[in-house]
């Protein structure tokens, strides 16, 4: 009878126990009680319960601390400074897997909001532990400490220094291999944290051998694994030619064109972002892209979807035309302006127009073709417009007069140009510097054009007909304004030769 | 002597002759030396201007030589670096032709070769346009794959719910709903329902608290995450109503591991298996696959195989064994044979002798 009670009585301890973290551990998925658990003292109460007997106890305590400090700010920096964290560091040595994945999920929650506390979260020593769990046998031990050195390592270089330092990246491309696809998402979105901040790591995570198999995931079904995939790769590209000529050279290219092809969003997003990051670096690469008929796939891309997904592409077009005069037609003949005209004017963000307005410059800057390829799709008015607008923000007017400025140094082609005549003050800054513009001007007729524009004396548009003839001899204006001939016949007329 | 004195004689005529005949001349004397002196400086002054004169002439036409030689050598060099400068010339203007040549036909081949860029452009526009419809076919090919699984999935849900309203089928006596008698063929619902299986009632799942899967668990967004460990006494089950024993005990019960007695635990041919592990672990030990065995008649079948050295056809080569030298003295590159440095173990040169009566050392 005693013996019954005395276990009655620990009996009843651990199932209240048990009760008490399970409860915290709901309470605490709802945002709306965080603040009264928070001012309850719960940390205080469940740090404790970490160091439980019982396993399940510690197990909930620390995935009720996780979703505790998921929440916010605070109550990470809470976690932090109960010491909690080396405790956990501890603990995770000996425990099951359970433990191991609620542990882990602590420390990313933790890390996760500011750089301070992912400091924190390294300096207890937690990054050897999960790189040890990378190395476990569950698939979703790893995934979670996968996890958690991807919140760690997003922050800044150091970190990531910190998480390369501790050997995390061959296990992080040996978790690539496994065949759990969440697994491989995770892992391939820390690869893509840590190669994002400097060449060095992302030479780390090439050095590591990930390329071939981050090349090998791009054609796997999962959207969002290849999502992540992209991603990485062009984290890893963007940063020097080598390191792009590597990622080409995993034979990425026809593939990555059915990317950009894909029903999702984001894996479009990416795959044009992954094209850019290589196409940015050097003609030749630029080039291998056009040759490999990216560009007509990214204008296709362009074409299909709408906002910020379109605006890489959209970028990818300028920089493949600024390399060099052959690209930029490439770009032409793909079709690429018309597609940019439509972006220029359906877009309804600033930047994506600015980057249009841009891409459009370096399509048009290089020959009179190229500018009159840009020019006949109507978007010299449109830009103008842009540039006239108030609304428009300064860098998108900057961009505007600039690109403009670029074609129409270059533009022949008289019809594209004559609507701009009726309100345009920047292309009149162009003609008095450039004496090969001006030589153009005349021998395609536009100044003839102007002086048949029949404008009221005093008004805006006469003043800027007397400054570009200004820019020209006398005779020359003369010679082409339309009585000119009449004069001519008239004083002929009148002229009495000088008798003897 | 006559002379002299006729000399004499006459020498005071001849004295006041000669004053007479000075003092009328040294009148005249001053003019006559002036006169001279002037006749003589003109002469003179003539005669040097003339020798002066001379060697003008004469230094002319030195100097006319010297100049006219300098001058043609001075001529030749003018003559031979215009010349040099006008071949250079010519040839600086036939470089840059050549170059202007080679340099357009260079750009125009390789750079800014019109025909070649054409060619190009052409060739990634039907690249662009292969690449099109590849990814077209691509994205159609996807399409449809996800078509079919739309459908099958809608198959199966259909399949389920033809399932579920099995009971719904019409029976020999009672048409079902979907086979009404006032239509002149029965719904395909019913085909449906004939094919379909009925769906068996699930069994009542126990309710637990802790959910046992754990694969789903991701990102820590489940409520139920953990299962009950194994090793905890269940302390969520009730306790059932009545006499019963303490729940605890039943469960060690019915999870008692199997204790089989010693007679079942010890297989039968344990003798047997017992000898087949020693034998095992004999063999592991042992150095040598072959059996050594005493008998000699075990090995009289066995063939003595020779060893290679001394089966040569050329007989066995003592040498390295007993010698260490061509036993031919003429072979020697000296004639002196090895010197021993160290004197010889006395043991050893009794080898062989020594040991000859039964152990004794002699």
């Amino acid at each position: 009878m005693s013996q019954r009670q005395v276990f009655n009585v620990f009996e009843q301890y651990q199932k209240a126990r048990v009760q008490f973290v399970q409860m915290v551990a709901e309470l605490a998925n709802k945002p709306q009680n965080i603040e009264i658990l928070q001012n309850a003292g719960v940390i205080s109460l469940l740090r404790p319960l970490l160091l439980d007997v019982v396993p399940s106890v510690q197990q909930t305590a620390a995935l009720a601390l996780g979703r505790l400090a998921n929440y916010n700010e605070d109550l990470a920096e809470a976690i932090v400074k109960d010491n909690i964290l080396p405790q956990l560091v501890y603990s995770m040595t000996e425990q099951n897997r359970f433990y191991k994945k609620a542990a882990a999920f602590v420390f990313r929650a933790v890390s996760k909001h500011s750089p301070q506390l992912a400091q924190a979260v390294v300096d207890c020593g937690a990054l050897g532990i999960l790189v040890i769990c990378l190395e476990d046998f569950d698939p979703g031990v790893k995934e979670a400490a996968a996890w958690a050195l991807g919140y760690i390592s997003r922050h800044n270089a150091e970190l990531s220094q910190a998480v390369v330092d501790e050997g995390a990246v061959p296990l992080l491309v040996l978790c690539i291999q496994e065949p759990e696809i969440a697994l491989k998402r995770v892992a391939a979105s820390v690869l893509s944290d840590i190669a994002k901040h400097c060449p060095e790591l992302a030479h780390a995570v090439v050095d590591a051998g990930a390329i071939p198999h981050l090349a090998q995931m791009i054609v796997s079904p999962n959207a969002k694994l290849k999502c992540q995939v992209l991603s990485a790769l062009s984290q890893i590209a963007k940063h020097c030619v080598d390191l792009a000529e590597m990622v080409v050279e995993a034979e990425i290219f026809p593939v990555v064109l059915t990317c950009l092809k894909d029903k999702d969003d984001d894996v479009k997003r990416n795959g044009s972002i992954l094209v850019r990051e290589i196409a940015k670096h050097s003609p030749e690469l630029s080039q291998l892209i056009v040759n490999r008929g990216g560009v007509a796939a990214v204008i296709d891309c362009i074409s299909s979807c709408k906002g910020s997904i379109r605006l890489p592409g959209i970028m990818m077009l300028g920089y493949v035309a600024a390399h060099s005069e052959n690209l930029a037609m490439a770009v032409i003949i793909s079709k690429g302006v018309p597609q940019l005209s439509i972006c220029l004017s359906e877009e309804p963000e600033d930047h994506i127009k600015a980057a249009t307005a841009w891409s459009l410059g370096q399509i048009g800057r290089h020959t009179s073709e190229h500018a009159k390829a840009v020019a006949v799709t109507n978007t010299l008015p449109v830009l103008l417009s842009l540039y006239m607008a108030a609304e428009s923000s300064e860098d998108l007017q900057v961009k505007c007069e600039k690109s403009m400025k670029n074609i129409l140094q270059k533009c022949t082609h008289v019809p594209a140009l004559e609507p701009l005549l009726h309100d345009a003050p920047p292309n009149i800054l162009v003609l008095p510097h450039d004496s090969k513009a001006r030589r153009f001007f005349v021998t395609s007729g536009g100044l003839k054009k102007i002086q048949q524009i029949k404008a009221e004396p005093g008004s805006l548009l006469q003043e800027y007909i007397n400054k570009i003839n200004n820019c020209y001899p006398e005779e020359i204006v003369r010679y082409y304004s339309p009585g000119f001939s009449d004069a001519l016949l008239q004083r002929v007329d009148s002229y009495q030769p000088p008798t003897n | 002597m006559a002379t002299l004195a006729r000399l004499q004689a006459r020498s005071s005529f001849l004295r006041s002759q000669y004053y007479f005949r000075n003092r009328v001349v040294d009148v005249f004397r001053k003019k006559e030396y002036d006169a001279a002196v002037k006749i003589q400086s003109w002469f003179r002054g003539c005669q040097v201007r003339a020798y002066i004169r001379h060697l003008h002439k004469i230094a002319i036409i030195i100097q006319k030589w010297w100049r006219g030689f300098l001058g043609r050598k001075m001529y030749q060099l003018v003559v031979k670096v215009a010349y040099y400068t006008m071949k250079m010339n010519l040839y600086n203007a036939m470089a840059v032709r050549i170059q202007k040549v080679w340099r357009g036909y260079r750009i125009r081949k390789y750079c800014f070769n019109y025909f070649y860029l054409k060619e190009y452009l052409r060739a990634v526009s039907e690249t662009n346009e292969a690449i099109r419809e590849t990814l077209e076919e691509f994205a159609e090919m996807q399409e449809r794959e996800e078509k079919k699984a739309n459908l099958e999935r809608e198959e199966k849900k259909r399949d389920y719910q033809a399932r579920k309203m099995h009971y719904l089928l019409s029976t020999a006596q009672i048409p079902g709903i979907y086979n009404s008698p006032f239509r002149t063929e029965p719904d395909p619902w019913e085909l449906q329902l004939q094919k379909a299986k009925p769906l068996v009632h699930p069994r009542p799942q126990v309710k637990q608290m802790y959910s046992p899967s754990l694969t789903d668990w991701l990102a820590c967004t489940s409520a139920h995450s953990f299962p009950q460990s194994k090793f905890l006494p269940p302390i969520t089950r009730k306790k059932c109503q009545g006499p019963f024993r303490d729940i605890n005990e039943v469960l060690e019960q019915r999870y008692k591991p199997l204790e089989p007695t010693l007679r079942v635990a010890e297989p039968f041919n344990h003798l047997k298996l017992s000898r087949e592990e020693l034998r095992r672990k004999e063999w592991v030990q042992n150095v040598n696959d072959k059996m050594f065995l005493p008998f000699s008649s075990y090995h009289k079948n066995e063939k003595y195989i020779p060893s290679m050295h001394s089966s040569s056809k050329y007989g066995p080569d003592s040498c390295g064994e007993q010698h260490f030298r061509s036993e031919n003295p003429k072979k020697w590159i000296c004639d002196k044979d090895f010197q021993t440095v160290l004197p010889s173990f006395d043991l050893f040169s009794k080898y062989g002798k020594s040991y000859s009566k039964a152990g004794q050392i002699i």
